[in-house]
């Protein structure tokens, strides 16, 4: 199956917002796709609906040709889709070496295989390259509550990959990191998808950003993709020339 | 190099092996009742244990008593209906009772976090408290039940019932200890900190939370269930306060008097909860609760991790559980 | 006919008292949301000294009928005295912590309470039963009913009356309110929160108090009547939902008429009733079956 995502008429309102109106899109295997637009446009919406979240007033989802709109966001993850959070989501109290090992045993088992150690060789062997690629070399042993903010959304990020999805989706992966810092994350997390060739959505709201690492851009505004183009041709596109910069 | 890993299992269990060895020496050392003493306090410890194990998750019972009664009463009803006297097939008994109670109990608990799931365990002890106490001729009420010595192996241990006690004990005591060290170096037991520290990334990785505290929640009902056992084993009489709230409470207390660094931690906080108890009360009957009253005080104004956090202050913040992580 | 005078008036005489015992530890709950494991040794304490002065007075001589405000004095005086050294001494300690370390602090302060007592007042029953005694009996509908029952319904009914009026009419009352909804909030618009805190726990010591005092005239004062106070007005608490006075009124009144029920059908299951009840409420609706405070959903 070469389209890997496809959402049809999604529509979702919260009171008088329309968060998603009529959204449809199709995304293919290996793309890497940015999303952006204004906030409150329904680029969050959208991957919480994906995801299972939230479950869309109308509209279906297929993924990898199976419909699962409404399935619950574990249901959702065990088939192959993964995401990260705008706040990092990790276990505080843990080291990054073992939030790993968790989400690959996680990964392994229903709960992870039953009475056998967690740090199994063969595990041990898969978690240290796979966070030696996001840059986790000698902090491996750091306790996450200690990490700085940047190292924490590399880390949100490696966990989801390590579920070994087929559809990762970053939800703003770089905000909160310093400018300084933005590419260097962005460098290390583009890098390691391009290797995997995994698909992957991201939703970011530095511009500069989405034109380096996107291969294609979806501009949403007011709960629908006004724009789907590649990066070059954004703001050449009309539709975005009115709505994001606001000329007429 | 196969003989590497066997070694170094076998130098990280040396000081724990010397430590079972001392204990198994220790009843020709002690006088009588202080063996007895420390049969209990290990009995209990198991107990504690089950309550720990579910702290690790953040996760109070406040009526674990339900499983301590649930293990004694097994022995009890086992032997007065069933004339069963086998210690074997009696452990074996408390253990599948307070297993299958832990099963049903567990699809309600495992919805439930803090405050609620302290309430909804103290309610479940309550209700096995109240028919427990009230149903006389079933359970002999606030007189309680007496529970013979059991047989060892088709043997009446007889007059050296306490010395055989002691070991069976230890013994129960040493294998529950390797069964929760092993679960918490599992996937299982790491999901129980994973739990405790972000739920919603627990299911977004594909796990399930609440399975994930059902089975630790088992866990700890069967190792509750089995320190009732061999309560109602070296004690000879069980009661209906088994099940009531302070004795809930007091596991509770034990739990964070030891701390949970470390899974001998428990152990310890028993032995010194059952020592200062004796000592206290014989002391002064009426101060004893008060001085325990202090020590939780204290603790849980200035020492938060229990006592065993001023034996093993190097004890690994990021893993609290398990006493040997390796870096 | 008989039956059902005898299941509504043990009902409603057991609920006056639940309502006595429980109303305080809900009010704290809503206040300081902190459940307060040694509200069943304050209710113990006014139990103790209730009992005492009334046994004083009584001994000294002078008009019996003295012995009922003296109670209600004894009350008052516990709470006053423990209600602010526990409140600023201890819990204001934990205030922002986990709700374990709470419950585990005032097990303790339980713990030391329990000594305390024996220390103070032995450990024999210590029995006051004049002031049930002057009461007399009333013979209603063929069952003949102790009146010392009607004045403890008086009494809670009083004391709820008041904590209403209080919360509902006063400008203090006012105050409480919002800290109760939002403490921070209050803080920032200048509510003095400590005060209030200590004001409200001292309210619900003399609750506490106030139940235990009127007591014990119809049992004997024992250590360890602490023990199982505290686990019923849990009960009643967690029905009528956490931090609602009325809605704990409300559960009072279940639990009174349920337990009178089961004791003239079924005398062994009066107390499984009471715990069946809170895990019903529990697993079916766990924010009490008026809603607490807050509505704490999984």
């Amino acid at each position: 199956m070469d389209v890997v995502l496809e959402a049809v008429g999604l529509a979702k309102t919260f009171g008088a917002v329309k968060a998603a109106d009529d959204l449809s899109v199709r995304i293919s295997r290996g793309q890497v796709v940015g999303i952006v637009g204004p906030n409150g446009s329904g680029k969050t919406t959208f991957l919480n609906l994906v995801t299972g979240y939230l479950s869309p007033a109308r509209g279906q989802i297929h993924y990898l040709g199976k419909e699962i709109t409404g399935l619950h966001p574990r249901q959702v993850t065990r088939l192959g889709v993964a995401r990260s959070f705008q706040v990092p989501q990790l276990y505080t109290s843990l080291t990054v070496l073992e939030n790993m090992l968790v989400a690959l045993a996680i990964r392994a088992g229903r709960q992870g295989d039953g009475w056998r150690a967690l740090r199994t060789r063969a595990r041990l062997a898969e978690a240290r390259p796979l966070l030696e690629k996001f840059g986790f070399g000698d902090e491996s042993g750091q306790v996450v509550r200690t990490l700085p903010e940047g190292g924490r959304k590399l880390l949100d990020v490696a966990l989801s990959f390590a579920l070994g999805p087929r559809l990762l989706l970053l939800d703003e992966p770089t905000s909160g990191v310093s400018a300084a810092d933005k590419f260097r994350v962005m460098d290390t997390l583009i890098g390691v998808i391009r290797e995997s060739g995994v698909t992957s959505v991201f939703v970011e709201h530095d511009m500069d950003v989405v034109q380096r690492y996107a291969e294609r851009v979806l501009v949403f505004s007011e709960g629908r993709i006004i724009a789907d183009d590649p990066p070059g041709a954004l703001f050449a596109d009309p539709v975005v020339r009115r709505h994001i910069l606001g000329e007429e | 190099m196969r003989g590497a890993p066997v070694s170094r299992a076998l130098a990280g269990a040396a000081p724990w092996l010397a430590a079972l060895l001392a204990l198994a020496i220790l009843p020709r050392l002690l006088p009588d009742w202080l063996g007895f003493l420390l049969t209990v306090a290990f009995a209990k410890a198991m107990v504690v244990l089950g309550v720990a194990v579910l702290l690790r998750s953040n996760l109070v019972s406040f009526g674990h008593g339900l499983y301590f009664a649930a293990g004694a009463y097994t022995v009890g009803f086992a032997g007065k209906w069933l004339h069963l006297r086998d210690a074997v097939l009696l452990i074996l008994g408390a253990v599948v009772v307070s297993g299958a109670l832990a099963a049903v109990l567990g699809l309600f608990l495992a919805r439930y976090r803090g405050i609620f799931f302290g309430m909804l365990t103290l309610a479940f002890s309550m209700i096995l408290y109240s028919l427990l106490l009230r149903l006389y001729s079933l359970t002999g009420g606030t007189d309680g039940m007496v529970t013979a010595p059991p047989t060892i192996l088709g043997f009446a241990p007889g007059a050296a019932a306490g010395r055989a006690h002691y070991y069976l004990t230890l013994g129960c005591l040493a294998l529950a200890l390797a069964l929760t060290r092993r679960w918490l170096s599992s996937p299982l037991g790491y999901l129980a900190s994973a739990i405790r520290d972000n739920e919603i990334r627990v299911e977004y990785m594909g796990a399930s939370v609440r399975q994930g505290i059902y089975r630790t929640y088992l866990l700890s009902g069967v190792l509750g269930g089995l320190g009732g056992c061999l309560v109602a084993f070296s004690v000879g009489h069980i009661a209906p306060e088994f099940s009531y709230w302070t004795q809930s409470g007091d596991f509770v207390f034990v739990t964070v008097l030891g701390g949970y660094a470390s899974v001998f931690a428990p152990v310890m906080g028993s032995v010194v909860f059952e020592l200062v108890r004796n000592y206290a009360y014989a002391l002064s009957p009426y101060t004893w609760q008060m001085s325990l009253g202090g020590i939780l005080l204290l603790i849980v104004l200035f020492l938060p991790r229990g006592l065993w956090s001023l034996l093993a202050p190097r004890a690994p913040v990021s893993n609290p559980w398990t006493s040997s992580s390796k870096r | 006919m008989d039956t059902l005078t005898l299941i509504l008036l043990d009902g409603i005489a057991f609920a006056s008292w639940l309502f006595l015992v429980s109303a305080g530890l809900t009010f704290a709950y809503g206040v300081l949301r902190i459940l307060n494991i040694a509200h069943g040794s304050l209710y113990a304490v006014g139990a103790y000294t209730g009992a005492t002065l009334a046994g004083l007075v009584l001994h000294s001589g002078a008009n019996p009928l003295l012995a009922y405000p003296v109670l209600l004095g004894a009350a008052l005086l516990v709470g006053l005295l423990l209600g602010p050294l526990l409140e600023r001494g201890f819990l204001r300690r934990v205030y922002d912590q986990d709700e374990v370390i709470t419950l585990l602090l005032t097990f303790a302060i339980f713990l030391i309470l329990e000594d305390g007592m024996k220390l103070v007042w032995g450990v024999s029953p210590i029995i006051v039963a004049e002031p049930y005694a002057l009461l007399g009996q009333l013979a209603l509908g063929g069952v003949t009913y102790p009146l010392y029952s009607f004045l403890l319904t008086g009494v809670a009914i009083l004391a709820g009356l008041a904590l209403w009026v209080v919360i509902d009419r006063t400008r203090f009352g006012k105050l409480i309110t919002s800290v109760i909804h939002d403490r921070e909030i209050s803080a920032a618009l200048g509510v003095n929160v400590p005060r209030i805190c200590t004001v409200a726990f001292t309210g619900a010591a003399m609750l506490a108090a106030l139940g235990g005092a009127f007591t014990a005239p119809m049992v004997s004062v024992t250590p360890g009547i602490s023990a199982d106070v505290i686990v019923l007005a849990f009960a009643v608490t967690v029905i009528g939902g956490l931090g609602n006075v009325g809605g704990g009124a409300i559960g009072a009144l279940l639990v009174g008429l349920l337990r009178a029920t089961a004791i003239q059908f079924l005398p062994a299951l009066d107390l499984f009733v009471v715990y069946a009840l809170m895990t019903v409420i529990l697993l079916v609706r766990p924010e009490g079956l008026f809603g607490g405070v807050e509505v704490r959903r999984i």
